[in-house]
Order: C-alpha cells, then structure tokens, then sequence
C-alpha cells in the first residue's frame, strides 16, 4: 500500500516546489521567452510581406519599363512613318510645283512664240503687200505706157461712175 | 509502446504479487529468527537476495538517499526529516523536530523517541515510540524524502536550463536563436502550436502557455533525472502518487478556476429537454461532478502507473542477475547478467520514449481540460 497511498508531507513540499516553480518560470522565464518567439515570428512575417511587396514592385516597375519601350517603339514607328508621308508630301508637292512652274514657262514661251510669229507674219504681211504695191506699180506703168490704154481705162472708170 | 509497457508492466506486478509476499515473509522470519540467533553480534550471514523487496525499495520514497551498499555498510546521503509530533511529553515536551536521517542509522536505531516502523501498518514511515518501545502512529510527517530532494535537483537543474534560454531569448531579440534556445524552441513551440492552440482555442491559449510548459518541462525533466542510475539523479520521483497527485491537483485547480458559465451549465444543467432531464435528475449531476474528479484522478494515477513500472522492469531486469546467482550459482548469474543488461538498456530506451509521451500525454490532456472549462459552445 506503501507506494499507491499518497504522503501528505510530500504532497506538501511538492505543493511549494511546483507552485514557486511555476511562479518563478511563469514571471521571469515563459514570458520573454514567448514574447521574443512572437516577436520574432512578427518580424519573419513582416519581412516575407516587404519581400513579396518588392517583389510585386519590382515585377510592376518591369512591366512598366516594357510598356515604356512598347510605347517608344511605337511612337518611333509613328514618327518615321510620319516623316515618311511628309516626305513623300513634300516630294509630291515639289513635283506639283515643279510641273506647274514649267507648265508655266511652257506657256510663257508658247506664247511669245505665238507673239513672234504674229509679228513675223505682219511683217511678212506687209512686206508681201509693199512687194505687191512695188509689182502692181511696175505692172501698172507697163500697162499705162501708151496713150490709149490710157484713155481707155479712163473711159472705163468713167463708165463705171456712170452706171452708178 | 504505451500499451507494451503497460502490459509488461501487469505481467510484472502479478508475478510480484504472486511470489512477492512470500518472499516478502519469508524474509522476515529469517529476520526475526536470526535477531533472535545473533542478536548483538557483528557476524551476519549474508542475506539472501530478495528481489520483490529489491525492487519495491528502488521505487519506493525513503528518508535517506541510498547510494549504495558494501557488505553490511550502507552508504546514503542523509536528508532532513522534519517531524511534528502528537504526543509532545514523549519528546522532552518538544513537538517540533528537524534532524538528519542518518540518526536512524539506516532504520536500525530509533532517535529522540521516532524510529523508522517494520510493521505491517507504517512501513517504512516514522512513526512515535513511547517509553516501552511501542509504536504509538505516525506524527505529521514533513520529512524531506528522496522523490522531494530528487525534485529539487530536477528543479534546479529545469530552472537553470530554462533561464538560459530566456537570457538567450533576450539576448538574441529580433535575431536567429543560438545554443540551447535551439533546443526548446521547437519545443516550445509544439507544446504552443499542436497542443495550446488546438485544445484550448487561438484566443485563450496565451494565458495557460506558461503552466503547459512548466508541467511538461518538470515532468520530462524529472523522468529524465528519474532515468539517471547515479545519485544525485534516478530518485523515483514522478513515480511518485505524491508527486503526480500534487501535478494532477494543479490541473484541476486551474481547470475549476477556469471553468466559465457554460462549463458549469454542462455539468449542472446540461441542454436536454426538460422532461429527459427529471428521471436521472440528481442521478446525471453527481455523474457528471464525478466525472470532473476522475479527470485529474486519471491524469494522476497514469503519468504514476508508466513511470513507476519502467522504474520497476528496469530493477528486476537487473536484478534477474542477484536471483538467478543466489538460485543457482554466481557463475550462472554472471552468464545472465549480459541478457538482463541488454534488456535493462532496452527498457531504459523505452522509458526515454515514454517519458516524452508521458510529458505530452499529461500536458496536452491538461490543455484539453482546460478547454473543456473555456470553450464557449460545442
């Protein structure tokens, strides 16, 4: 029975040993001891979120830099494109103006060639009837040369009035 | 493992108890008889070896720390016994005493009018002699016994250690832990996250954290120390009913001091209908209040039972040597001495697996109790 009957005196004295035990451990050991695994584990987590954050950040910003050059590229593309047309605006137009000037001075010149010639042809025209006036007059005195066709062509204008 | 324990356990303490008190007796008559024969005299026949009483004296509480003994010289560390007696005007009319164990010289002599008593009654405990020598009843005993002085090592030895882990804890704040703290951590940690957190609930298993890790520091502490076959370790001391009771009540106390509305509700006034309630009606509370103390009690009589029958295997398995030579020859007994130590070495690794699940077990019951006592709804 010696070894299931509990003793008092030792129950006693176990009372007070656990009990300061437990007070002692409670008040100056388990306290910091959870406190810094609590502490610690805090800081592991806030550490792994910073981490992930930057993480995300850094993927963002990534994604960010590509947009960018996506962007630039395309704003390359639309500027060569455009400087493109420009110049192909330009080249159009200076060939307009280019046709135009010389459809221009074509002109000018067909007209002046239009001019000369008019002046030419008067003066052809004039010379033709000098000449003519020269050969009717040389004609004329041959054909006036004696008395009576003379007087015939007298009377013949005179008849002429005449019947008029 | 627990359940091989447990059954060699049975095995043991039947066939203790079937050759135990015979040899128990037969002892005492050679005693008697040769009290009777060589009374005064210093030329002893050596005693034969007595293994039930070998063993139940290896796991038993004593006034005196035995560490070994040489022929007929008993060496052991005197502890202090602190008596209070009944009957003061036996004493010198002093009822308060505190002297040395050594004054009983081994149970041999009786000092100041107290011996250690042989009878079938005290056995083992001081008890009060009057003029003639007859035992009168115990006095109130607050000896300082080996499981309490084993205790106190362990104590010691617990305190140190956690205290170093709680200056390194405040050493190493907010930064990787070093040295010992890397062993109780994940410790501490198991006990907070598979054990706390689970059985008591996320938001009330802060303030039960520092008991848990006390009961289950000091009693894997002391199982251990329990295991150490050299003084000042391998007293008996969570072996020990006192011990485990004294455990056990604080568990209860805090379970009961604990226990909110609807703890009490479901002992008292459970919710079953009314008209069930009536017919079993002082018959379920007394039910459920003893079930209240059959919780701690169990809690008690376990972590008591395992550590006390691994105690109890490891001495017979080493003490098989001492039967069989005093059975058959000494040669024969050094022949077995190499499979009975194979089978104490066995034991004793078994007994480390226990204390561990002792340790658990008796903690992660004592968390389920407590929350039991604070869980709100079922």
């Amino acid at each position: 029975m010696g070894l299931v009957m509990p003793n008092p005196g030792t129950i006693i004295w176990m009372l007070i040993i656990f009990g300061v035990v437990l007070f002692i451990l409670k008040k100056f050991a388990w306290k910091p001891i959870l406190n810094a695994l609590k502490e610690r584990e805090e800081s592991i987590a806030t550490a792994l979120n910073s981490a992930e954050e930057a993480k995300k950040e850094v993927a963002g910003l990534k994604a960010d830099n590509e947009k960018i050059i996506i962007e630039a590229r395309r704003e390359k593309d639309a500027i060569l494109k455009e400087a493109k047309e420009l110049k192909e605006k330009i080249i159009a137009e200076a060939k307009e103006k280019a046709g135009l000037e010389t459809q221009k001075s074509i002109d000018q010149a067909r007209l002046q060639i239009q001019a000369e010639k008019n002046s030419a042809i008067n003066d052809i025209k004039k010379q033709v009837a000098e000449l003519s006036i020269m050969i009717a007059e040389k004609v004329i005195k041959k054909q006036l040369a004696g008395k009576g066709e003379q007087e015939k062509m007298v009377d013949g204008l005179i008849d002429d009035i005449k019947l008029n | 493992m627990l359940k091989l324990t447990k059954r060699v356990f049975i095995v043991l303490v039947l066939s203790l108890l079937s050759f135990g008190p015979l040899q128990a007796q037969h002892g005492k008559e050679e005693e008697h008889a040769e009290a009777v024969e060589s009374h005064g005299s210093e030329s002893h026949e050596p005693e034969e070896f007595n293994a039930g009483e070998f063993v139940i004296e290896h796991v038993s509480d004593a006034y005196d720390w035995h560490i070994t003994s040489w022929g007929e010289t008993h060496i052991s560390i005197p502890l202090p016994v602190i008596v209070y007696s009944k009957h003061p005007e036996l004493h010198d009319g002093q009822a308060f005493h505190v002297f040395m164990s050594s004054k009983f010289n081994h149970g041999h002599d009786a000092y100041k009018g107290f011996r250690i008593s042989e009878s079938e009654e005290f056995k083992g405990k001081i008890v009060e002699l009057d003029e003639q020598g007859h035992e009168l009843g115990k006095p109130i005993d607050l000896s300082l016994t080996k499981a309490v002085a084993g205790a106190l090592v362990s104590v010691v030895i617990l305190l140190w250690l956690v205290f170093s882990v709680a200056g390194a804890a405040k050493r190493n704040k907010g930064k990787a832990p070093t040295g010992i703290q890397n062993l109780f951590e994940p410790v501490i940690l198991f006990i907070r996250d598979e054990v706390a957190k689970p059985a008591i609930g996320e938001h009330k298993y802060e303030k039960f954290m520092p008991f848990l890790l006390t009961i289950f520091f000091f009693i894997l502490i002391n199982n251990f120390m329990g295991l150490i076959p050299i003084v000042p370790f391998g007293a008996n001391v969570t072996g020990n009913i006192s011990v485990t009771m004294v455990l056990a009540l604080f568990t209860f106390f805090i379970t009961t001091i604990n226990g909110n509305k609807h703890y009490w509700k479901e002992i008292y006034w459970p919710d079953v209908p009314v008209w069930l309630k009536f017919p079993l009606f002082p018959l379920m509370q007394v039910v459920e209040f003893s079930g209240m103390l059959t919780k701690p009690f169990v809690l008690m009589v376990r972590l008591f039972a395992n550590m006390l029958a691994g105690h109890m295997i490891v001495t017979v398995f080493v003490s098989l040597i001492f039967i069989f030579a005093s059975l058959f020859s000494p040669a024969v007994g050094l022949a077995a001495s190499p499979v009975s130590i194979a089978f104490s070495v066995f034991i004793l690794l078994l007994d480390v697996l226990v204390s561990f699940i002792q340790a658990y077990v008796f903690t992660l019951l004592s968390a389920l109790y407590f929350g039991m006592a604070t869980s709100e709804h079922h």
